[in-house]
């Protein structure tokens, strides 16, 4: 699977309460909550968003609160995959229990700017630059994340299981 | 191999053989909690899931706290969609009006949490537990909703950090700056992915309670959970709430990633200053900014001790006439013992606001939300740009003492100088 988009790059220790405030939180649609990504960041930040953009993000991005809203609102934002140094614990379990995909290059962050257009090809384990031509490769993910991802996320995963019971 | 105390209890609630960090394990829980503002979308996952009926109904709880009472129509329907989940699932731990309080002061309180359990809950600051020897964790909705279908999850098995604090603690230092001075060393991903432990003749010394406040705060440095020893002093707080549980110490000999040391004799109350928790100052070298709005509460200090502490800053003194002082007691238990000990009274006197067990401004809820360019000392957890309010206001995390110090002066005051 190859996801290209536009990068939209953030900083270090972007927290679930810039993702998204919890004054949004009394919902749990997908598109309202998409509405409002990174309201906590900047206000009006998800207009710069188009369908298939790419979050791209310093370290430790999600750190905060267990609230799934927030990989949710990415995707509702229109975004499939983030990329990024590091990822808080929370948020990287929500994240695949959800259907969005993380990247983490540690170091590698730099060479990608706001606004690059940026490449990610999950089975070659390399995230493209395709601005400026850099690539960036990943350590695969673990085969139990890789499962999740094949099937669904968790609901599925969990569905199965219970039919075996 | 030696375990650690993270290891040791996976490993009660695992059949799997644990035998380094890494590995993933499936362990049964002994108790799944969601909230407010979780359950609704773990009830949605439950659904999604095709589960008829929860794992254990004795062993879930819903605890209807961040908007309580509810605060406005959407929130409502929330509260009332997890409250007719509880009554079809006939669940024994719903709590949501005057017997609710702030899920990590209540859940122990009533014993529904102790030594050796594995917890998992929608919630972050589901790592309090850790101060009574749990394996506690938080994750998200859906995790959630798979263990209240299951009854059990995954999790990888953490390398774990040791945190030694020796000494005699100085008047106005406590709990709280122990942890904000850890989070001021390691920083907000000093323990990502990882498990902190906790030692040192000062844990020794600290009671149940300072032991959760410490707890509550693992999250804050990234870490999976924030875990003591379970002593006396826990057999005896668990014990009191109709508990049975044993002592629980890790191996000699475990592995530890990093141990670090700290001499908490000559420390000085601790700051976090805006806008992370890890930008933590001693006390007397933060500028005495004009404070707004002090908040005492939360599932960081919220309990009785904390009040205690509050009330003696505050007894006989007026809080500053610019100055909102807020205080929350985290459950109606703690309210009734404030009430019974004249602390409410003191609070009243002094010119406090007290209102009722909810999160409330903790996450910028509502009860006390900032303006554009307000400033707010808070005895909670967190201190993101935003959390409390507008995006222009700024949180300083602190213990109940400088916070109460801070709502005299009207500005981030030091209880020692007082
Ligand atoms: S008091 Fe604050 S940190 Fe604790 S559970 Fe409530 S909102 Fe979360």
């Amino acid at each position: 699977m190859t996801l290209q988009g536009k990068a939209h790059k953030v900083g270090d220790h972007i927290d679930t309460d810039a993702i998204i405030p919890a004054r949004f939180l009394v919902t749990t649609d997908e598109k309202e909550l998409g509405e409002n990504c990174m309201e906590g960041l900047e206000e009006g930040w998800v207009e710069r968003v188009t369908e298939g953009d790419i979050m791209v993000a310093g370290e430790n991005f999600g750190c905060g609160s267990s609230r799934e809203h927030a990989p949710i609102s990415i995707l509702g934002a229109g975004m499939k995959v983030v990329v990024a140094h590091s990822f808080a614990r929370i948020f990287y379990r929500n994240s695949f229990n959800m259907g969005l995909l993380l990247i983490e290059i540690g170091e590698e962050i730099v060479h990608i700017e706001d606004g690059h257009v940026v490449s990610v090809d999950i089975e070659a384990g390399t995230v493209v630059n395709v601005t400026t031509g850099k690539v960036i490769e990943f350590p695969p993910l673990p085969q139990f994340m890789r499962d999740f991802v094949d099937n669904g996320g968790l609901i599925p995963y969990v569905s199965e299981k219970l039919k075996n019971k | 191999m030696a375990h650690t105390l993270a290891q040791k209890i996976l490993q009660r609630h695992t059949d799997q053989k644990i035998e380094g960090t890494g590995q993933i394990v499936q362990c049964d829980v002994s108790l799944v909690l969601a909230n407010d503002i979780t359950a609704p979308l773990a009830i949605k996952s439950f659904k999604a899931m095709g589960a008829k009926s929860v794992f254990d109904k004795d062993k879930v709880a819903l605890v209807m706290d961040h908007f309580t009472p509810q605060k406005d129509i959407a929130s409502a329907i929330q509260v009332k969609n997890t409250r007719e989940f509880a009554q079809e699932q006939n669940i024994t731990h719903y709590y949501e009006g005057g017997d609710c309080g702030v899920e990590h002061a209540l859940l122990p309180e009533l014993g529904l949490v102790g030594p050796g359990d594995i917890v998992i809950g929608a919630d972050s600051h589901t790592c309090t537990y850790g101060g009574l020897g749990a394996f506690a964790t938080g994750l998200g909705s859906t995790d959630v909703a798979g263990g209240m279908a299951l009854g059990s999850t995954w999790f990888k098995v953490p390398p774990t950090i040791r945190a030694i604090f020796n000494g005699e603690l100085p008047e106005f230092v406590g709990a709280k700056d122990l942890i904000l001075r850890l989070i001021g060393e390691i920083g907000v991903s000093g323990a990502l992915y990882k498990a902190l432990e906790f030692g040192g003749s000062t844990v020794d010394a600290l009671d149940v309670e300072g032991r959760m406040t410490i707890a509550n705060m693992a999250i804050e440095a990234g870490g999976k959970c924030g875990l003591f020893p379970v002593d006396a002093k826990t057999l005896e707080y668990t014990a009191a709430r109709g508990r049975n549980d044993e002592a629980l110490t890790p191996d000699e000999g475990a592995e530890y990633e990093q141990v670090i040391t700290f001499d908490v004799s000559n420390m000085s109350p601790m700051v976090a200053c805006p806008h992370l928790p890890d930008n933590v100052h001693p006390v007397e070298n933060v500028d005495p900014k004009k404070v707004d709005q002090v908040v005492i509460g939360s599932c960081t200090n919220g309990r009785i001790s904390d009040l205690r502490e509050a009330a003696a800053v505050l007894k006989g003194r007026k809080v500053a006439s610019h100055t909102r002082a807020i205080v929350l007691p985290a459950t109606p238990n703690i309210w009734k013992q404030a009430l019974r000990e004249g602390l409410i009274e003191t609070f009243m006197d002094s010119g406090c606001i007290v209102g009722p067990a909810t999160c409330g401004p903790c996450l910028g809820g509502h009860m006390g939300i900032l303006a554009d360019g307000e400033v707010a000392v808070a005895t909670t957890n967190r201190n993101f740009k935003g959390r409390m309010g507008s995006l222009e206001s700024e949180v300083y995390l602190s213990s109940p003492a400088v916070a109460a110090a801070s709502a005299l002066a009207g500005e981030i005051a030091d209880p020692r100088k007082l």
